[in-house]
């Protein structure tokens, strides 16, 4: 493994096996009594978060604490500095409370590359999600969940429907995917899907129906409330008939087909209830499982000898 | 005033010659003149060039005196080689009336490191809603004939249309910075395969070519002149090839910056290559330096934009655009034109003297090196090889995206109007 | 503890064959079911990677005697590591609990080879954090000697004197080809594999 984990591009095939069977082997830590490693004392892990997102830290400080590693939350959100000038300063007061790894969600694309690369901090960096680029740990956890359920990934047909354009999910999930041997096909409409998207490890399509009965999992993005009034589509409803996942195109997959979806969801929107609540629906084994990965993540990422300066 | 000799330079890379500058003008050219009474520099190996004049500069004076000032840009200017410079209408307050260009002429001719024109707005506040005075500029002691809302485009047509007009009443021109604003909302970089993957919205050709085609469409249409700043794709060249071939009165603009680098610089998320227009593809690049090989770009103007390091040293998308330019423009135009072979010194002096000059009205620059010339030369080693460090900038700010490449040439002396702002690679 | 096998440089000495080994496991089945009075209330913990068919192994011959079967199952160690520090994070090896837990059960850790002892103070650790044993005993095939912590084993299979260069082999059929013991001296610079610390 790399030093950071910024992009799922970081992680060669081998490199994400490892982090999946990792998760595994961790995985089972939650059905012990004491649900605690010591693999991580006396390493200190901050959660740098400059967006809310309560599940996605949670899921990180959970990890943490299992590996017994000293937390410390951050929530930069609402400062009253620039916010150009918040992400360096905090960084350099992370930096001299001995921080070892710099969990960061951030608005804007590559700020945890920059935190990584700027020599603003010694630590390691995870990138919990930046702006419209990537959120790796989300895309593990997916993957994680996906074998759980499929085995190997190799040759499986995963679709990932919605608004690819502004999806961190969907770009960490296209090339880990594709690293993992799996078939991507990105459903959306055109104006969801971004430019140069026919250079990404993945097929494409813009007909939710001609794709799904031949997937074994079917992913579902969120369609964020401000691209509705954006003039990416018509109106939701026109969105949601063509590309919304509903009872009657779920019985349109195979029994073995799972849904996933990062969350949270617009009921009605681009999933309805009864699919999210239906047995094929792993949504709420997506939020466990993200647990065993990042407890993954962080124990490869800190659990062995810290490399000395350096890069990678 | 005291009397220089120049020995043996290369006028535009010919054979040596010697250059009396004396009052001001180049009074003599020719071989063993008479070092009588005058200071000599010995300029051998070294090419002799008209002062160069940048079209395109922002000197940030007044407002952001914290990046950049009339006098340190102009001490960069110096540096880099230019006895003339045409300071950009985005200040603070905006160059739209009289008051403020006088202001900035000024501060040039008192820091008197090389002549400083202003540009003034075309709007008032660049906002796009109505003309500025244009005419009270025209007639101030600035001498405004170059108008652009620089940094903004001025995207309504009828305005733009209006500007065009209006200016040929005292033979200005309108040099248009072309982004169709909706295209461009929130755009961060070039718009293309790495933007997708990066996930940085996206600035598309198409927002910078369909201004330029308007634009020429426009100036046809009315019979004006028209100066497009920054050309930075292969599609704006075409469309500007295709209306000059057309009779349009247009001349172009390239920057240093979108001549050598490209956007997968991008791929750091290191502001320092954030820039507007953005850094293009190769092909983009490749199609500039034609552009300007065979004349459909008209010149090279640097851009030269100067920032704070705080709005340089954070995230991509809250980070300035800008880079500097006036210390490096002629070395890059060595790199990328005289050395691969596409332009010779002549074709340098008429790109980066004698044009700009042309389209400014500037008539006290941009002249050939001939007696009677204003004496505005520079005398520049090509032969060199140079790292660049930014801590050795005149300029005030050092966001410069050559740091730590090598760049071929040096700027060893320069002359305004007969006096040297730099000799021995030094500011005087 | 490397789960890979490494292609070996020279052969080594073997100190322990396929039918030594056999024997080894058989005496230390009997001792374990002497020592507890039947197999009651074992649990047989491997520790990874070799331990764990060892203790199958041990396992299968308490069945073949008791007549009935004995939790079985392993116990990964990586975390609890002393020296987790000193190198890049490994992967870690399996650890399965047999479901009637280890709770007021007498567990008996089983390994390959016990050298420093830290490995076993490891596994003594990571029990802690599984449950409350009655009693813990510790099962080894080779007990090389060194030990740099008050630990010592219950059941040996063999005591095998070694100097601190050599390095002691263990490779078990079913993981690597065939059963066999062997020591591998200095100048032999391969790493061997199937080494407890
Ligand atoms: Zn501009």
């Amino acid at each position: 493994m790399k030093r950071h984990l910024l992009s799922a591009a970081d992680l060669s095939r081998d490199d994400a096996e490892l982090v999946l069977s990792t998760a595994a082997e961790l995985r089972s830590l939650a059905d012990r009594p004491i649900k605690k490693l010591p693999a991580l004392r006396g390493r200190t892990v901050v959660n740098l978060f400059f967006e809310d997102s309560t599940r996605t830290r949670i899921s990180f400080e959970a990890a943490a604490k299992r590996l017994s590693a000293d937390v410390i939350n951050f929530s930069a959100k609402g400062s009253s500095l620039s916010k150009g000038e918040s992400l360096k300063d905090t960084a350099l007061t992370l930096e001299a409370m001995g921080a070892d790894a710099v969990v960061v969600r951030h608005g804007a694309s590559g700020a945890p590359h920059r935190l990584a690369h700027s020599g603003w901090v010694r630590s390691s960096v995870v990138n919990a999600g930046d702006g419209t680029h990537e959120h790796p740990t989300q895309a593990l956890l997916d993957a994680f969940t996906m074998t759980r359920h499929l085995g190997s990934l190799d040759g499986r047909r995963v679709a990932i429907v919605g608004d690819v354009l502004h999806s961190r999910v969907a770009r960490s999930n296209a090339l880990l995917l594709a690293t993992l041997g799996a078939e991507v096909t990105l459903v959306a409409p055109p104006t969801l899907l971004p430019v140069g998207v026919d250079s990404w490890p993945v097929e494409t399509s813009y007909d939710l129906d001609a794709v799904i009965p031949k997937a074994d999992v079917v992913m579902m993005l969120r369609v964020q409330r401000e691209r509705m009034n954006g003039g990416f589509f018509p109106t939701p409803r026109e969105y949601s008939r063509r590309y919304g996942l509903d009872g009657r195109r779920m019985a349109t997959l195979q029994d073995h087909t799972i849904v996933m979806h990062p969350g949270p969801m617009v009921r009605g929107m681009e999933i309805s209830a009864d699919v999210a609540d239906s047995d094929r629906s792993v949504i709420v084994e997506q939020v466990t499982n993200g647990v065993a990965v990042r407890m993954a993540v962080l124990y490869l990422l800190l659990g062995g000898a810290q490399p000395v300066g350096g890069d990678e | 005033m005291s009397t220089y000799l120049i020995r043996n330079a290369s006028v535009l890379g010919g054979d040596p010659v010697d250059l009396l500058l004396r009052d001001g003008v180049v009074a003599e050219v020719g071989s063993g003149l008479d070092a009588e009474g005058a200071e000599v520099v010995d300029a051998t190996g070294l090419v002799a060039l008209p002062g160069l004049v940048d079209l395109h500069t922002h000197l940030r004076e007044p407002g952001r005196e914290d990046a950049e000032t009339v006098e340190s840009g102009t001490r960069a200017a110096a540096m880099g080689g230019f006895t003339a410079v045409h300071a950009m209408a985005n200040t603070e307050p905006v160059a739209d009336t009289a008051g403020v260009v006088e202001q900035v002429w000024r501060l040039g001719r008192e820091a008197g490191f090389c002549d400083v024109y202003p540009v003034g707005a075309v709007t008032v506040g660049l906002q796009g809603e109505r003309l500025a005075e244009l005419g009270a500029m025209a007639d101030s002691a600035a001498r405004v004939r170059v108008f652009s809302d620089d940094g903004k485009c001025v995207s309504d047509a009828v305005l733009m249309r209006r500007a065009l007009e209006y200016v040929k009443a005292f033979d200005g021109v309108v040099a248009q910075h072309a982004q169709e604003p909706r295209l461009t909302e929130g755009a961060q970089m070039n718009e293309g395969e790495l933007s997708g993957k990066l996930g940085l919205t996206g600035w598309p050709a198409v927002a910078e070519e369909a201004v330029i085609a308007r634009d020429c469409l426009l100036a046809e249409h009315v019979g004006s002149r028209l100066h497009v700043c920054h050309v930075s794709t292969a599609g704006s060249v075409q469309i500007v090839r295709e209306a000059k071939a057309r009779g349009v009165d247009v001349t172009a603009e390239a920057c240093p910056h979108h001549l050598i680098l490209t956007d997968e610089l991008a791929a750091t998320y290191d502001p320092i290559y954030k820039v507007n227009p953005p850094l293009r593809t190769r092909a983009d690049v490749e199609a500039l330096r034609a552009g300007l090989a065979d004349g459909t770009i008209d010149i090279v103007a640097t851009d030269h934009a100067p920032h704070p390091h705080e709005d340089k040293d954070c995230e991509w998308a809250a980070a300035a655009f800008g880079m500097l330019g006036l210390e490096t423009a002629l070395s890059i135009v060595q790199e990328t034109m005289v050395d691969a072979g596409l332009l010779d010194w002549a074709g340098v002096a008429e790109r980066m003297s004698y044009a700009p000059a042309r389209i400014g009205r500037v008539a006290d620059h941009g002249q050939p090196l001939e007696p009677g010339s204003p004496a505005n030369v520079v005398l520049y080693d090509p032969s060199v090889r140079r790292p660049v460090d930014p801590a050795g900038s005149a300029s005030l700010s050092r966001n410069t995206p050559y740091r730590g490449m090598e760049l071929p040439g040096r700027v060893v002396a320069t002359f305004l109007r007969g006096r040297p702002t730099v000799l021995d690679g030094a500011l005087v | 503890m490397c789960a890979q096998p490494a292609p070996e440089a020279t052969p080594g000495r073997v100190v322990l064959d396929a039918r030594d080994i056999a024997r080894a496991l058989t005496r230390i089945s009997h001792e374990i079911l002497e020592r507890n009075k039947g197999a009651g209330d074992l649990v047989l913990l491997g520790i990874p990677s070799r331990g764990v068919p060892l203790a199958e192994r041990i396992a299968e011959r308490i069945t073949s005697v008791e007549g009935y079967d004995v939790p079985t199952g392993s116990l990964d160690v990586t975390m609890y590591r002393d020296d987790l520090r000193l190198k890049p994070a490994r992967a870690l090896l399996h650890t399965e609990i047999p479901e009637s837990g280890i709770d007021g059960r007498t567990v008996v850790l089983v390994d390959d080879v016990l050298f420093s002892g830290r490995t076993i103070r490891a596994a003594l650790d990571a029990l802690n954090d599984i449950g409350r044993p009655r009693a813990v005993r510790l099962a080894v095939l080779v007990d090389r000697g060194h030990r740099e912590l008050p630990i010592r084993a219950d059941f040996v299979g063999k005591n095998l004197p070694t100097s601190l260069v050599e390095r002691v082999r263990v490779t078990l059929a079913g993981v690597d080809e065939v059963d066999a013991v062997t020591i591998h001296g200095e100048g032999d610079t391969s790493e061997p594999t199937g080494e407890a610390s």
